[in-house]
């Protein structure tokens, strides 16, 4: 009919000539970005790669029996990490001790009990807020409230208020993940159960909490996983004291008020000027890397385990 | 009749729950029991916040009840552990700022690039095997990172950085960009992924290249999540303490210079609490002083996130 474009009087658009396609420019742009962000993504797994590697070749040659087994002492060559290790494993002990039921205890009661109630609100701000603070500053209040205010029941800067400070620090973690475990479950369970008469802590207890238990687990391991790596509040609590001996395993034993742990003690290796202090340090990270690995691949199969039961 | 097989109740029409009712006291007793223990365990929570505001805020006035506030905040110098103490609070936070910055120059970057790339450009497979392993890297404890920055980082940007010094805040900074960046990277990557594939193919109809749909509607589109992962790093930034102790020093100097040795607030914090001040004397009070403005900065922060992310999410069906 006449020679305007088809296509331009299809849309209803007079041919300008103004609009450049530029195809190869932006396909070469388009090309350039995503090298880049492949490359970001790259640098971040190769610095945990260089990392992992540098410790392992600077630590490995450190590891023996020995090591494991002996207490730290002013010679390089002779100092071992086991009561280190020790107060690792009775801060673990204290930490959950007091953080599982606290947790799981407050994330039944807010899914459970006090859902959509004020108070409910007030609680959840409070948790992600307490989230975002700095561990030093938990620290801090370990300090001032358990080494000091409750130095009678706690023996001041010992393994107890440590193992405390450490169970607020994970304290919302543990409550934000029983209650996405509990949501998880279906209300059908939770009807069937009181219509049975059942009452609703009942219906909890048996029948809710059971299916929830492998999510809680997987994320209490994760957030204890997290507690054994964290220094700054455990060194303000306990100061980074010279400590020889290993922690006894008593209330007494828990109440000294010196103790050492594994990132204390790397913390302290690290410090000194002394090269080999840093090679063993490199063990120490080595170990404590390993306690790590342990938790969290029990996270994780418990986890798998989980998800194919369902 | 059917009353002549039960004792007929003694007024009103007989109800079957008038006839069958169970002892259930105990079970009654039990659930209020567990709920108000319950409750007391969620005061916790409350407790700490409590605790933590008054236990910095008690020590705190002690403090300025000794040193004036307007010297805090405007002199220049940082000699708190010294006999004639000066206390320049800037000194710390310039410190502290210096570290911060050149961790997050690199951390936002790199961590949205990567997230960018999980989300919109990794396979399925690869997705799964790269994302966890970047959540190792968060999992790692920081005095690790620490070990790496002081004794790794440091001797190789030696041969590069003509003058720098063995305690510095450029490979301080640095270790602690790659420390917060997975945090940046998860977080980013869930608000990225979160957006629907309806905006994208909606862009794509428009005739743009997949760069232009990325930067121009998808991340637009998880802005409000992209924000709060980037001020929470921020956060984690101002806080982190075992990077910075180790690999920036001890030494507090009011400077921008990130070859030399400074120190943060949180290296003031553990350098106090290591050299063991008695309770009461000025450099405890000082510590929390310090630990106060540090718990305000973090505090602010956490508020600009909350008003962001309610004045811009984005709710897609």
């Amino acid at each position: 009919m006449n020679p305007i474009d088809p296509q331009a009087q299809g849309l209803g658009l007079p041919e300008t000539g103004n609009f450049k396609p530029q195809l190869e420019r932006r396909y070469k742009f388009d090309q350039i970005f995503k090298i880049i962000s492949w490359a970001a993504t790259f640098s971040a797994i190769a610095v945990l790669a260089i990392l992992l590697i540098g410790v392992l070749s600077e630590g490995i040659p450190k590891l023996s029996l020995e090591f494991l087994t002996a207490p730290p002492s002013r010679k390089a060559e002779q100092a071992g990490i086991w009561p280190a290790f020790l107060g690792t494993i009775a801060l673990l002990l204290i930490t959950a001790a007091s953080a599982i039921p606290l947790g799981v205890g407050t994330g039944i009661f807010l899914q459970e009990f006090a859902q959509d109630s004020k108070l409910a609100k007030v609680i959840e701000i409070n948790i992600s807020n307490l989230a975002a603070v700095p561990s030093i500053i938990y620290g801090m209040l370990g300090l001032f409230v358990f080494a000091r205010l409750l130095e009678p029941m706690t023996g001041g800067r010992s393994i107890f208020s440590a193992g405390l400070t450490l169970a607020l620090l994970i304290l919302p973690v543990i409550i934000v993940s029983t209650r996405e475990s509990l949501k998880a479950v279906p209300d059908s369970i939770r009807m069937a159960g009181m219509a049975l008469g059942a009452t609703r802590w009942q219906t909890v207890r048996i029948h809710v909490l059971p299916l929830a238990i492998p999510g809680i687990l997987t994320g209490t391991i994760l957030a204890l996983s997290r507690a054994i790596g964290e220094t700054a509040p455990i060194i303000v609590v306990g100061a980074a004291a010279f400590v020889p001996f290993a922690p006894e395993f008593s209330v007494e034993g828990f109440r000294e008020p010196a103790f050492t742990a594994m990132p204390i003690q790397i913390f302290n290796w690290i410090s000194r000027p002394q090269e080999e202090f840093h090679a063993i340090a490199a063990s120490a990270i080595i170990v404590l890397l390993m306690v790590l690995l342990v938790m969290n691949t029990t996270a994780i199969v418990l986890r798998n385990r989980f998800q194919s039961n369902r | 009749m059917t009353d002549s097989v039960f004792p007929s109740p003694a007024a009103g029409d007989s109800t079957r729950s008038d006839r069958w009712k169970p002892n259930r006291s105990l079970s009654k007793l039990s659930q209020r029991s567990v709920v108000i223990l319950f409750g007391a365990f969620a005061m916790v929570s409350v407790a700490t916040t409590i605790g933590i505001i008054s236990t910095l805020l008690f020590e705190t006035i002690e403090f300025f009840l000794e040193v004036s506030p307007l010297h805090f905040f405007t002199a220049t110098r940082w000699t708190a552990l010294f006999a004639n103490p000066s206390f320049g609070v800037i000194v710390l936070l310039c410190g502290t700022f210096l570290t911060s910055f050149i961790g997050l120059l690199l951390a936002i970057p790199l961590g949205l690039l990567a997230a960018v790339c999980l989300s919109e450009y990794a396979p399925r497979n690869l997705r799964a095997v790269l994302k966890p392993a970047l959540e190792l890297l968060a999992g790692i404890p920081t005095v690790v990172f620490g070990y790496f920055a002081l004794l790794m980082v440091t001797p190789f940007l030696q041969n590069i950085v003509p003058g720098l010094s063995v305690f510095n805040s450029l490979s301080a900074g640095i270790v602690l960009g790659f420390a917060i960046l997975p945090t940046i990277a998860s977080l980013s990557e869930d608000a990225i992924f979160a957006v629907p594939q309806s905006l994208r193919q909606g862009c794509y109809a428009l005739g743009a290249t997949k760069r232009e749909t990325v930067t121009g509607v998808v991340l637009p589109a998880a802005l409000s999540g992209i924000v709060s992962s980037i001020i929470l790093g921020v956060a984690r930034a101002v806080g982190e303490t075992m990077i910075v102790t180790l690999a920036a020093g001890q030494s507090p100097t009011l400077t921008l210079d990130p070859r030399v040795s400074v120190q943060t607030m949180t290296s003031f914090i553990v350098q106090v609490t290591k050299g063991d001040a008695p309770y009461g004397s000025i450099e405890f009070k000082t510590l929390f002083a310090v630990g106060m403005t540090l718990f305000v900065i973090t505090l602010l922060l956490n508020i600009l996130s909350f008003w962001f992310v309610r004045k811009f999410q984005e709710k897609y069906e």
